[in-house]
């Protein structure tokens, strides 16, 4: 599905215009200010759960876990509130915008793309294909490691704000079941924290990712989320 | 006619001065204010009294060593007062035959009006044999004492959660009381053992207004354990201000800076401890320097270490914490990287070596 409506539409700029215009502004805008809020968050987060050494002086005078703890709630906004306004853009914005929420899992073709990409990165493949959009491995990972990860991480982040914001605050509200749900206040802390490191080491294998497609597939990745434009070489 | 509270409580030998004390003190601790202590009087003289039957399952006692210590003299005598009348195997005089047939008696007499009150939870494996009291087992007990009951209290984290019996491999199949009783309102009033006031203030609350207090989503009163101890704790400053004892000995742990990072549960754990306090106010675990252990949440013998912040988590047969488990993929996954990235630079410059090869032969 996806990469025929691709193929079609590099056949129709393809070869004369040699690049697409992918990513809208949105969608670039949001992907940088969530990677800084991710970083923040894991950095912060990192600190909450393991402080850093003890700090001189009377405590009227320092407020460290204070502000690491300002920084991860405010970055943690912002990368809520980004994701909602992400799904809103899945909505109305190309259909490049709605890749990392669905998945074509009933149409063969994707599927066996999805495994010729798997064998592209064991060296098993010689040439790569080119995709306009995100490639079908990659749209299976990011569903996986960054869309459902995400929501799972606001959940549990919520409710764990909840807890601070005490009963009957709207996040006690919206999210406070979660706690009870997953088995407790200190299981879901674990989880959250748990979390964090998956996302970072799915951030390691995208960073690594797009660095290597825009060296081997001899098209523009990491410029494209700059200027939107996928440029082929070839 | 049944007797009201007040009738039983003067023919107990509690003046009417004692009488109003408590009443004020009750509303209070309630969060109620000082003009709820009328209504709460007005109720106790003309309300027919609600018994109180106390049951007890697997348990160690220590809810009803904390209930007796209840801060207040007062508040002991008078609830313990509403209490003993009825049925308490460990506080009544009556013993035996003669204390079995209370639980009859009330149970025909008050058909759902009476309250339960249950200490420690009845072990389900082998048809319940491991909690048999008066010759048959708990369960069956608990299961007919509830059938006709208004509500039911569920002391300490046995009742509520389970507790140290219900723990893995929980070889009794301890079970709390809600998952054994269904279609009757429980209150869970957790800890290991609960504050005495909180117990007492929820008996009080029950009997006076005629209803259960407000709970929270998992059956809790939101009075006492709306907040977690965290959120009271002393020592919070020295939290926020990233101040912490490392080592049990230590200059912070001397200066009473934050015991977060020795493992204290605090900021996970519902209840009134650093509010209210223990042993009538003297003190409470944080103030004397040991981390809170958590005892008031669900399962907290299954939750890891008590001197560990990120701790364990159990499953699939595995144990590790997060960062274990963190730091491993991501040392894992970072060193496929490095690998990945070596050998396509080896594909790709032998790939080069190749197409340069190809064109110095078409030259």
């Amino acid at each position: 599905m996806l990469s025929q409506q691709d193929m079609l539409e590099a056949e129709r700029h393809g070869k004369q215009v040699r690049s697409i215009y992918v990513y809208e502004a949105p969608v670039r805008l949001w992907h940088w200010i969530n990677a800084l809020a991710m970083v923040t968050l894991a950095v912060t987060g990192y600190f909450i759960g393991k402080p850093l050494p003890t700090m001189p002086g009377e405590a009227s005078d320092n407020f460290l876990l204070g502000y690491i703890r300002f920084a991860h709630f405010a970055a943690a906004y912002i990368f809520a509130i980004g994701l909602l306004g992400r799904i809103y853009w899945a909505f109305v914005g190309n259909h490049h915008a709605k890749q990392i929420f669905k998945l074509p899992i009933t149409n063969a073709q994707w599927w066996s793309e999805v495994f010729f990409e798997l064998r592209w990165y064991l060296f098993l493949e010689k040439t790569p294909k080119k995709y306009v959009g995100h490639n079908p491995m990659a749209q299976l990972m990011m569903f996986f490691f960054f869309t459902v990860l995400a929501v799972g991480m606001v959940f549990t982040g919520f409710a764990l704000y909840s807890e601070g914001a005490g009963l009957g605050s709207w996040q006690d509200s919206l999210f406070g079941w979660v706690i009870p749900a997953l088995g407790g206040s200190m299981q879901v802390h674990n989880l959250h924290r748990l979390g964090m490191w998956i996302m970072m080491t799915f951030a390691l294998v995208h960073v690594y990712a797009a660095i290597r497609e825009d060296i081997m597939s001899r098209q523009s990745l990491i410029s494209t989320m700059i200027s939107g434009w996928r440029m082929f070489k070839d | 006619m049944t007797e009201t509270f007040y009738e039983v409580l003067r023919r107990q030998g509690i003046t009417r001065r004692s009488f109003m004390k408590f009443c004020s003190l009750t509303a209070t601790s309630l969060g109620l204010g000082s003009a709820a202590a009328p209504t709460i009087a007005h109720a106790l003289e003309t309300k027919p009294r609600t018994p109180v039957l106390w049951l007890h399952g697997l348990e160690c006692t220590c809810c009803s060593e904390s209930f007796i210590r209840s801060a207040h003299p007062l508040t002991k005598d008078v609830v313990l007062s509403m209490l003993s009348l009825d049925y308490d195997d460990t506080l009544m005089a009556a013993a035996g035959h003669q204390a079995e047939a209370i639980l009859d008696e009330v149970k025909k007499k008050y058909k759902g009006n009476y309250i339960v009150a249950v200490e420690g939870n009845p072990p389900l494996n082998e048809d319940g044999m491991f909690c048999i009291q008066g010759g048959r087992p708990f369960v069956e007990k608990l299961r007919e004492t509830c059938a006709d009951a208004k509500a039911i209290i569920s002391w300490g984290a046995c009742a509520s959660y389970g507790c140290v019996q219900a723990a893995k491999p929980n070889p009794t199949r301890a079970t709390p009381v809600q998952k054994v009783i269904t279609g009757k309102p429980i209150i869970n009033v957790p800890g290991c053992p609960p504050i005495a006031e909180v117990m007492t203030g929820v008996v009080t609350y029950m009997l006076t207004f005629d209803r259960i207090p407000e709970l929270d989503r998992q059956g809790r009163p939101k009075m006492f354990y709306g907040q977690r101890i965290h959120d009271k704790c002393y020592r919070r400053g020295h939290f926020d201000a990233g101040q912490f004892a490392e080592a049990w000995d230590d200059e912070g742990s001397r200066k009473g800076y934050c015991l977060y990072k020795m493992g204290c549960k605090g900021p996970t754990t519902y209840n009134a401890c650093s509010s209210m306090r223990w042993n009538g106010g003297v003190s409470w675990p944080v103030q004397s320097g040991h981390g809170c252990i958590g005892c008031s949440e669900e399962g907290f013998w299954d939750k890891g270490s008590f001197y560990d912040r990120v701790t364990d988590i159990k499953a699939f047969g595995v144990e590790a914490n997060a960062d274990t488990v963190g730091k491993a993929a991501a040392g894992t996954v970072g060193a496929a990287i490095a690998a990945h990235a070596a050998v396509t630079a080896l594909a790709r410059a032998r790939q080069k070596a190749g197409e340069t090869d190809e064109q110095k032969g078409e030259k």
